[in-house]
């Protein structure tokens, strides 16, 4: 059965093709935002004069530089705060078999059936009420709180499969309980600290509604709100506007195409129910 | 059930994991769990449960005053005609993102998992637009899609302009726009959870059925399928809850038009609470969204039950 027999010729020219209309879209994206304004060919048509001066126009109308970085200092907070608190967190929650534990994780697991849309209005005037908004403070503890149960889960699964011999040793020979955590148990969570960092990090990332409520209009935007604003002023102008687009989608992309296999493998690994 | 890829350090020793010594219960210990929960109690656990209470308000917000309506709220979202819509299109959406994201992911799955040479290319390939921002992906096409887009200039290209739509632009094709940007851009998400599925299956299992002369389909409905169980129930999940919370698409490539044809629960709620101020209404809305994502989850926890484990 592992032979490549014409089947499987044929296989490959379906999945190959296939894949060819699946990239289409973003064959067009490229190509327009590569053209002159002027440049009104049909967009099935490769630009006349290719020019990369969309991108340089998008890059400092959308002030993009700003909200990359905005997106960038959100992202990065969240998530080593997320990895942290929530590892921490998942020791005890694993490990201790008493009432108050079990109730506990019971409490963040619930979290992951609350849709965020319940909490969305009453935690929006509790961050107006706290001089937050327009802040990206108020987005890290909304994503920090929101995110808590996904990467606790993730954590408390990974710990439940992990021996303890190694823990026990440490405690048995004196190391404190926080030692124990920080020297032995932590390091040994590594794998799952991987897939915790990439779920979550692509999720602040990639986020719209949450940033739309808290920093609209604040003059201190992330990429999707920037891109928001943008498109709503240069509405029609593809040319700019894709130029746009592209910016936005390139660090995530450059990432994961430098570090595909452990981010697929966070992705179909991480959700396992 | 699992699709479980990493691997826990091996132990030590061949004892299967015991319950946790007397020395180990002084070692993990309560206070290591306060950060998290603060911030979980600040960003969740409160204002979800102030959600429920103002449900039954007519809060505006602004003022700390309001005052409890009873069931006015629900009895406003099940009997105007526009919320009644947007109820119908969260649920049209999320089924109909579900089936058709499902049934492409697996068979590009089932491709992929084959021993053609493209198939890691393939596999990055088709997840990518996963990791994209989905603005980023709306907005793309709704260029494609727009009046003088793409895909009508494609047609024209081929031939074919009667087929040029108003695709975005029509009541019906809108709602299936939408469908078609989020399952281009989840496809691939799907594929990657089947795909690990599928990896975990071992080769003889299915060799062992082709020898007792099962073909291709029989091999892959009654021996292939039922192993497929952990992932078609995490896919379903995923999607359907997905479906039924999403706002940024449909927000980007129509908010809610034309005409209310794609307004959605998110939608609706957006612009009630933050552009007319009506946030006990709102909240009410959060409130179904809740009931309706808790029913989902119901029948799915029914489900695996039924099978034992799924």
């Amino acid at each position: 059965m592992t032979r490549y027999t014409w089947r499987t010729g044929i296989l490959e020219a379906g999945m190959i093709l296939l894949a060819v209309i699946f990239v289409f879209p973003v064959v067009i994206l490229t190509n327009i935002a590569l053209r002159a304004p002027s440049d009104r060919t049909s967009p099935l048509l490769p630009p006349l004069q290719p020019t990369l001066e969309n991108f340089a126009r998008a890059w400092q109308e959308a002030s993009l530089g700003g909200a990359i970085l905005n997106s960038a200092v959100v992202t990065i907070v969240s998530v080593v705060l997320l990895v942290g608190l929530a590892a921490a967190a998942a020791y005890p929650l694993a490990r201790v078999t008493r009432r108050w534990s079990k109730i506990t994780y019971g409490l963040f697991m619930a979290g992951l059936l609350l849709p965020f849309q319940l909490a969305m209005i009453p935690l929006y005037s509790l961050i107006r009420d706290l001089g937050l908004i327009g802040t990206l403070w108020g987005l890290v503890i909304f994503y920090v709180g929101v995110q808590m149960p996904f990467s606790i889960f993730l954590y408390v699964q990974f710990l439940r499969a992990m021996p303890i011999d190694y823990e026990e040793a440490a405690l048995i020979d004196g190391c404190g309980p926080l030692r124990a955590y920080f020297s032995v148990v932590f390091p040994l969570l590594r794998p799952v600290t991987g897939t915790v960092v990439i779920l979550n990090a692509i999720t602040v990332w990639n986020d719209f509604l949450t940033p739309l409520l808290y920093l609209s209009g604040s003059g201190n935007v992330t990429i999707p709100v920037a891109l928001y604003g943008f498109v709503g002023d240069y509405v029609q102008q593809w040319n700019l506007v894709f130029a746009g687009l592209l910016i936005s989608a390139a660090p995530v992309l450059i990432v994961y195409f430098l570090m595909q296999k452990s981010i697929i493998k966070g992705f179909a690994g991480g959700l396992k129910g | 059930m699992s699709v479980q890829l990493q691997e826990a350090p091996p132990s030590t020793t061949r004892r299967p994991i015991r319950p946790p010594s007397r020395a180990h219960r002084r070692g993990a210990t309560w206070f290591m769990v306060v950060p998290a929960l603060v911030f979980y109690a600040v960003a969740v656990l409160i204002p979800s449960a102030q959600g429920a209470v103002l449900g039954f308000t007519d809060w505006n917000g602004l003022l700390p005053e309001y005052d409890f309506v009873g069931f006015d709220n629900f009895v406003e979202i099940f009997t105007t005609p526009a919320s009644l819509s947007a109820l119908w299109h969260t649920f049209f959406l999320a089924v109909a993102i579900t089936v058709i994201q499902n049934g492409i992911g697996l068979l590009l799955a089932l491709g992929v998992n084959s021993h053609i040479k493209s198939r890691n290319f393939l596999r990055v390939l088709l997840f990518a637009p996963a990791v994209v921002m989905p603005v980023v992906v709306a907005y793309l096409w709704q260029y494609l899609l727009a009046p003088t887009g793409a895909i009508n200039s494609l047609f024209a290209a081929i031939g074919l302009p009667g087929l040029a739509q108003s695709w975005l632009g029509d009541p019906t094709l809108a709602l299936w726009s939408i469908v078609v940007t989020v399952v281009w851009q989840f496809a691939g998400y799907s594929m990657v959870i089947f795909l690990a599925n599928l990896q975990s299956i071992p080769e003889d299992v299915i060799e062992a059925s082709a020898l007792d002369g099962a073909n291709a389909w029989q091999r892959f409905w009654y021996v292939v399928r039922p192993l497929l169980a952990p992932s078609i129930t995490i896919n379903l999940m995923l999607s359907i809850i997905g479906g039924l919370k999403m706002f940024d698409q449909v927000w980007v490539l129509t908010q809610g038009g034309p005409g209310g044809a794609t307004e959605t629960i998110s939608t609706l709620l957006y612009r009630n609470a933050f552009q007319f101020g009506e946030f006990g209404y709102g909240i009410a809305l959060g409130l179904v969204l809740t009931v309706f994502v808790a029913i989902v989850a119901g029948i799915q926890y029914r489900v695996i039950g039924r099978r034992g484990q799924a």
